[in-house]
């Protein structure tokens, strides 16, 4: 490396000796190996896997199978309605995630006496490690003993059996995880919120505008670069959210409970199939690249990078 | 005194108007920590009173039996000892490469710029168990099973793009003419970022190690194909392995709960405020 700076250094006027065309690349360096080894190889060896029948007795001799795993994939058809609960799963939580988070920033934007105090106690879910409150709501859940039945039957409702019957797991994996994602966007809602100028809402009141048509003609429009790429993350996250649905439903939970990642999960680490897993997830991947490359078009979200 | 009083909140609020936003958000804070609650209170259980169906947080015949019995008869302590070993070792080593990938985002034109901050975007949107199974395949023959290297790496892999993206949006706020003059006094580019420009970004790189220290602390998938050695378990996988029976240690894992839980509340709260203004920073300047 010396003695290609070296070489600059003889060639380039004082004030861009310093920096030579290598610097950037010297910073970026250690980053980039760590991302390329630890994500775009490991890529590509799922990819590669796909294309094999690796299991636990193939592990050290696979045999190159081509599409078959894809083959018997769509032949089974399970994945299309693991692929319908995703989309709910998805929705549904990204949905209320985004308008209660809006809602309570919006709440919390005003002059209040103790709001801080209140912000700080609603932000407490995303504080919590994930696993945790993943197993809380679980033990919550809990037929007999969990505090959620306990207080249906206070209020005078029949005790659900949500860690039994699939589909009530499921809806409580979705109460859940939309517990964990509400502060998050709060917070960056808030952030949006407080970096509007507050002149233009004087502004809009001395023109006689409505409270909502302030919100609609300010605020939304204001918030949108802010809420966008969390947004997007938000339903990427949601999408790839392996823990709750792992935890409350169990590893090796009924299939009716699972959604894609989950799904990819069970098929390699509870049945061993690698090459199998490996296909569904390229699928998935195929899926999401699809939603990212639309949206990036859509949004523009790259635009401001250069 | 009255009018004192008035300037505290929105002046075309009606009383009624501000008792209800203070209900509304009351509730949603009882939403908010009941379930934390609610473990803190199972575990002040002792174990005959274990499963009594009343909703009250502290228990009459409160004890703290299950709070000694996670600390003394558990291993709580061995798994806070490595969760804490590879937190750390996550948070130096993601903070070393997010601090100087951020600064080259911030500071220079080069080719393949563009390419390699779309990587680090994309890196998010992987599905993470794709990357598990060969992950766990390539770390089977590494030998880097039940060994902390093993999960030090894909950590540092899963933090790193979101702080370089934080760290980028903190430097691009540092004005470049602090480097410049930085130069005529003699420095090179090296001493000048992190002689001047590190410093001045203390906040950021105490966010995002923040960051990277808690997506470890609380990783479990991970963790739980990784380590397998009981001695060599992280809290996330001794605390799961602890739930999982749940009849007879539900008062024990309340308590390991909550000794885990606590001190990452604390931080995360006292620090929120950077985070979110990291977090917007990011968002609003790409």
């Amino acid at each position: 490396m010396s003695t290609l700076i070296g070489k600059f250094k003889t060639k380039r006027k004082p004030s861009s000796q310093l920096i030579n065309k290598s610097t950037p690349y010297l910073y970026m360096m250690p980053a980039m190996i760590i991302m390329l080894g630890m994500v775009l190889y490991p890529f590509m060896y799922g990819v590669w896997l796909s294309f094999t029948n690796m299991s636990l007795t193939k592990f050290f001799n696979p045999d190159f199978i081509g599409l078959r795993n894809y083959i018997r994939l769509f032949q089974d058809g399970v994945i299309f309605s693991t692929f319908n609960r995703t989309i709910i799963w998805t929705f549904v939580n990204v949905f209320f995630h985004v308008s209660i988070g809006l809602f309570l920033a919006i709440l919390l934007n005003r002059k209040l006496p103790g709001k801080s105090i209140l912000r700080v106690l609603l932000i407490i879910p995303w504080a919590v490690p994930q696993y945790i409150s993943a197993l809380t709501w679980k033990s919550m859940f809990n037929y007999s003993y969990g505090a959620i039945n306990i207080a249906l039957k206070t209020l005078g409702f029949t005790p659900i059996n949500w860690l039994s019957d699939p589909t009530m797991t499921f809806v409580g994996a979705i109460i859940t995880n939309i517990w964990l994602g509400v502060p998050f966007m709060m917070m960056i809602a808030l952030g949006g919120l407080q970096s509007i100028d507050a002149s233009l809402y004087e502004a809009a009141e001395i023109d006689g505008a409505s409270n909502f048509q302030k919100f609609k003609n300010i605020t939304l429009p204001l918030l949108k670069p802010v809420m966008t790429p969390a947004i997007i993350l938000g339903t990427v996250w949601t999408f790839n959210q392996i823990n709750v649905i792992i935890l409350i439903a169990g590893g090796f939970g009924n299939e009716k409970t699972q959604i894609l990642v989950t799904e990819v999960y069970r098929l390699a680490f509870n049945f061993y199939r690698y090459g199998y897993a490996a296909a569904y997830s390229v699928v998935i991947f195929l899926m999401l690249l699809v939603f990212s490359l639309f949206y990036v078009r859509k949004t523009g979200i790259m635009k401001e990078v250069d | 005194m009255k009018k004192n009083l008035s300037s505290h909140f929105e002046k075309n609020d009606s009383k009624l108007k501000t008792i209800l936003i203070y209900l509304i958000l009351i509730v949603f804070v009882i939403i908010s920590v009941y379930p934390l609650l609610n473990v803190f209170s199972v575990s002040l259980r002792s174990n005959d009173s274990l499963f009594l169906t009343d909703l009250k947080i502290i228990p009459d015949n409160w004890s703290l039996d299950n709070y000694r019995k996670a600390l003394f008869e558990k291993d709580l302590l061995i798994w806070i000892r490595n969760s804490l070993a590879v937190s750390t070792m996550t948070a130096i080593t993601g903070l070393t490469l997010s601090a100087s990938a951020g600064y080259a985002f911030s500071r220079f034109n080069f080719y393949g710029k563009k390419t390699s901050m779309m990587l680090f975007l994309v890196t998010q949107m992987f599905p993470a168990p794709m990357l598990l199974l060969p992950m766990f395949i390539m770390i089977t023959k590494l030998h880097l099973i039940n060994n902390f290297f093993g999960l030090l790496i894909p950590y540092t892999a899963t933090a790193v793009p979101f702080t370089v993206w934080l760290m980028k949006g903190y430097f691009d706020t540092i004005p470049k003419s602090l480097e410049e003059s930085a130069y005529i006094d003699g420095c090179n580019s090296f001493t000048a970022f992190y002689k001047v420009i590190l410093p001045l970004a203390t906040p950021a790189l105490a966010i995002s190690a923040l960051f990277a220290f808690m997506s470890a602390w609380s990783e479990y998938i991970v963790a739980q194909i990784i380590l397998r050695k009981p001695d060599l378990i992280t809290l996330p996988v001794g605390l799961v392995q602890l739930q999982m029976d749940f009849t007879a240690e539900w008062g024990v894992y309340s308590a390991a709960a909550i000794i885990t839980t606590i001190p990452v509340v604390i931080l995360f709260v006292s620090l929120s405020k950077y985070l979110v203004g990291g977090l917007t920073l990011g968002g609003v300047k790409g």
